[in-house]
């Protein structure tokens, strides 16, 4: 039992421990190559009170004249201390804005990733079920439409309908007017999770409803469903009891897999709602040259989209016994 | 012979089909925008916020200007765009996938680079080359372009392995052809339709992503026409009750996407009629 799981570790931490420098190097690299100068950017508005004294006084201070690699090697340094830098935009240490927007990224991500994959499965079940008629077209053509349609836009078109239109939901941040999230009470946080997570999941669920369809399909023409369908199973009952069982492993492990895209879906829905999270701080971060905050950002991607591969082959194992062996 | 005619002829149907509308669809706006004014639609001050009529198919802006003309306009910008970017990609796929393919070492580098690049996130990754390389045109280009190739250069890699450790290629060698005579012959016409179909398969990715970028102000400048722009701005209309300056435009973009999404399904069938089967 533990065997496969022992070795799985072992081989992804070896694939950590080069990925990783190499990765860390080549985020550092991006960062450099930006045509913002750091002191500039820190400065921002004051500029007309830094003189060329201060600003050399600056780059001394930063190592800012230092060659590349000296300057990566101070960075490494820093970054096995837990000193992640400070962010200029938000005026504050890195690691603090990241722990301090992380859960509501993270909550976003979350309820994303369940309603996706409640509803791909679900869809791609019933499409299965009903091969080759009416509702299994129009799902199939749905998650065709949901794939080509920039999530952003059914942002917009969500809050024209909901928040614009209906007037039901909340159309932006995390609270209502006034209110941090931790003062307002839950109610009124979960009405202004709605639309943002149901924006965000429309990132994955149109890959996965065609995804769990073909597996469900593929076991409903199996010899295995013939035979139960011989002895007398109903056929609602072979597509949700057998055939879920046959679908969830691969729709699971293709769902976690793609847990990255979710990442970089929030960073759009998070703009949309002025939610929060981390995705806005990218944002803010990138137009506002925090080079600091945004590969603090870029590396705690990073991590989670490797933790979240590791879960992925982890779950398909344990759902499919077969996978251990390889 | 009968039995592949019949395989044959839907999947030949649907090609014609979907690359008629797919082509057809992307020519028309091309044109389009090479007809109309590059600077847009004009603005005035006794047609704002109007709604879709007939006189305004898809209504108007907040400053009068017809969003059809503009939705036109910043499509042509998404596809060059695009097409730039997929061009791009395919290109970075097409070195990485051969070199891969005809060298160990090679082989290796491009191993470690693909897992690099799916590393980060999609966005987060096309975000950063953006900033780096100072946002604008450039940054959208190279952003986009340089992200896409890791599907593709997978595909290539696998297709050209397989034809070099053939049977055939091993008896053209042993016939005495020269690796160009072999390239030529044998690699290119299996390669040749999986590089037309992953990029047209690249292009409306490409795009989605090039309007996202565009919409969280890194991408395309805001005075060049471009969907993502029209839909960052269309925000404030949106909650004085004007869905069309959203609604249009984003179903352009989607239209555009869609069909050359399906061409390029169609393409990838016909170049490798055993994929899907299993």
């Amino acid at each position: 039992m533990t065997g496969w799981l022992g070795r799985l570790l072992v081989e992804r931490l070896i694939r950590l421990a080069w990925l990783l420098p190499l990765a860390m190097a080549g985020l550092f690299t991006l960062v450099s190559l930006a045509p913002v100068d750091p002191i500039t950017a820190y400065v921002g508005a004051r500029v007309a009170d830094v003189g060329p004294d201060q600003r050399a006084a600056i780059a001394q201070a930063w190592g800012l004249d230092a060659p590349a690699p000296e300057r990566f090697a101070l960075w490494l340094g820093h970054i096995a201390r837990g000193d992640l830098g400070s962010s200029i935009t938000f005026n504050a240490p890195v690691a603090e804005v990241l722990a301090d927007r992380a859960g509501a990224s993270l909550t976003l991500i979350a309820l994303a990733f369940v309603i996706s994959f409640a509803v791909g499965l679900g869809l791609g079940l019933t499409a299965a079920a009903t091969r080759g008629r009416w509702p299994d077209r129009a799902i199939r053509g749905f998650a065709v439409v949901l794939t080509a349609s920039p999530g952003f836009w059914v942002a917009l078109l969500l809050i024209a309908l909901f928040a614009v239109g209906l007037g039901w939901l909340p159309s932006c941040c995390a609270a209502p007017p006034g209110l941090t999230a931790d003062e307002a009470d839950l109610a009124a946080r979960l009405n202004h999770l709605i639309l943002p997570a149901a924006t965000l999941s429309v990132v994955g669920t149109g890959p996965l409803i065609l995804h769990s369809r073909a597996r469900a399909a593929a076991f409903l023409e199996s010899p295995a469903a013939r035979h139960l369908a011989a002895h007398g199973a109903r056929p609602g009952w072979l597509v949700w009891r057998p055939g879920l069982r046959h679908a969830l492993g691969p729709a699971l492990a293709v769902h976690l897999a793609g847990t990255g895209e979710l990442i970089g879906g929030s960073v759009l829905a998070e703009t949309v709602f002025a939610w929060p999270g981390l995705g806005q701080a990218t944002v803010r971060a990138a137009l506002g040259a925090d080079a600091p905050l945004l590969l603090g950002i870029a590396l705690a991607t990073l991590v989670v989209v490797f933790l979240g591969n590791l879960a992925a082959d982890i779950a398909a194992r344990l759902l499919d016994p077969r996978l251990r062996q390889a | 012979m009968i039995a592949a005619l019949t395989l044959a002829s839907p999947v030949r149907r649907d090609l014609l089909i979907r690359g008629g509308l797919a082509l057809g669809l992307v020519a028309v706006l091309l044109l389009a925008a090479l007809a109309l004014p590059p600077e847009g639609p004009p603005v005035s001050a006794l047609s704002r916020n109007l709604g879709p009529s007939l006189a305004h198919p898809f209504g108007t802006d907040s400053l009068g200007r017809d969003m059809a003309l503009r939705t036109a306009l910043a499509l042509a910008t998404s596809i060059k765009v695009g097409l730039f970017a997929a061009v791009l990609s395919t290109a970075v796929a097409v070195v990485f996938g051969l070199a891969a393919a005809s060298h160990r070492l090679a082989d290796r580098l491009v191993g470690v680079a693909t897992e690099l690049a799916l590393g980060l996130p999609h966005f987060v990754l096309i975000l950063l080359i953006a900033y780096a390389a100072g946002g604008g045109m450039a940054g959208v280009i190279l952003g986009v372009g340089l992200t896409h190739w890791p599907r593709l250069t997978r595909v290539l890699r696998l297709e050209a392995q397989t034809v070099a450790a053939s049977d055939y290629v091993a008896v053209s060698r042993g016939l005495g052809r020269g690796p160009v005579w072999i390239a030529r012959h044998h690699l290119a016409p299996h390669l040749l339709p999986q590089i037309v179909a992953g990029f047209v398969l690249i292009f409306p990715h490409a795009v989605l992503h090039e309007a996202g970028l565009s919409f969280v102000g890194l991408g395309i400048p805001p005075h060049l026409p471009s969907i993502g722009v029209i839909l960052a701005d269309s925000l404030r209309a949106l909650m004085a009750g004007h869905w069309w300056v959203a609604v249009f435009p984003g179903t352009g973009l989607m239209l555009v996407a869609l069909t050359v999404e399906r061409f390029g399904e169609a393409l990838r069938r016909a170049a490798d009629p055993t994929e899907g089967v299993a």
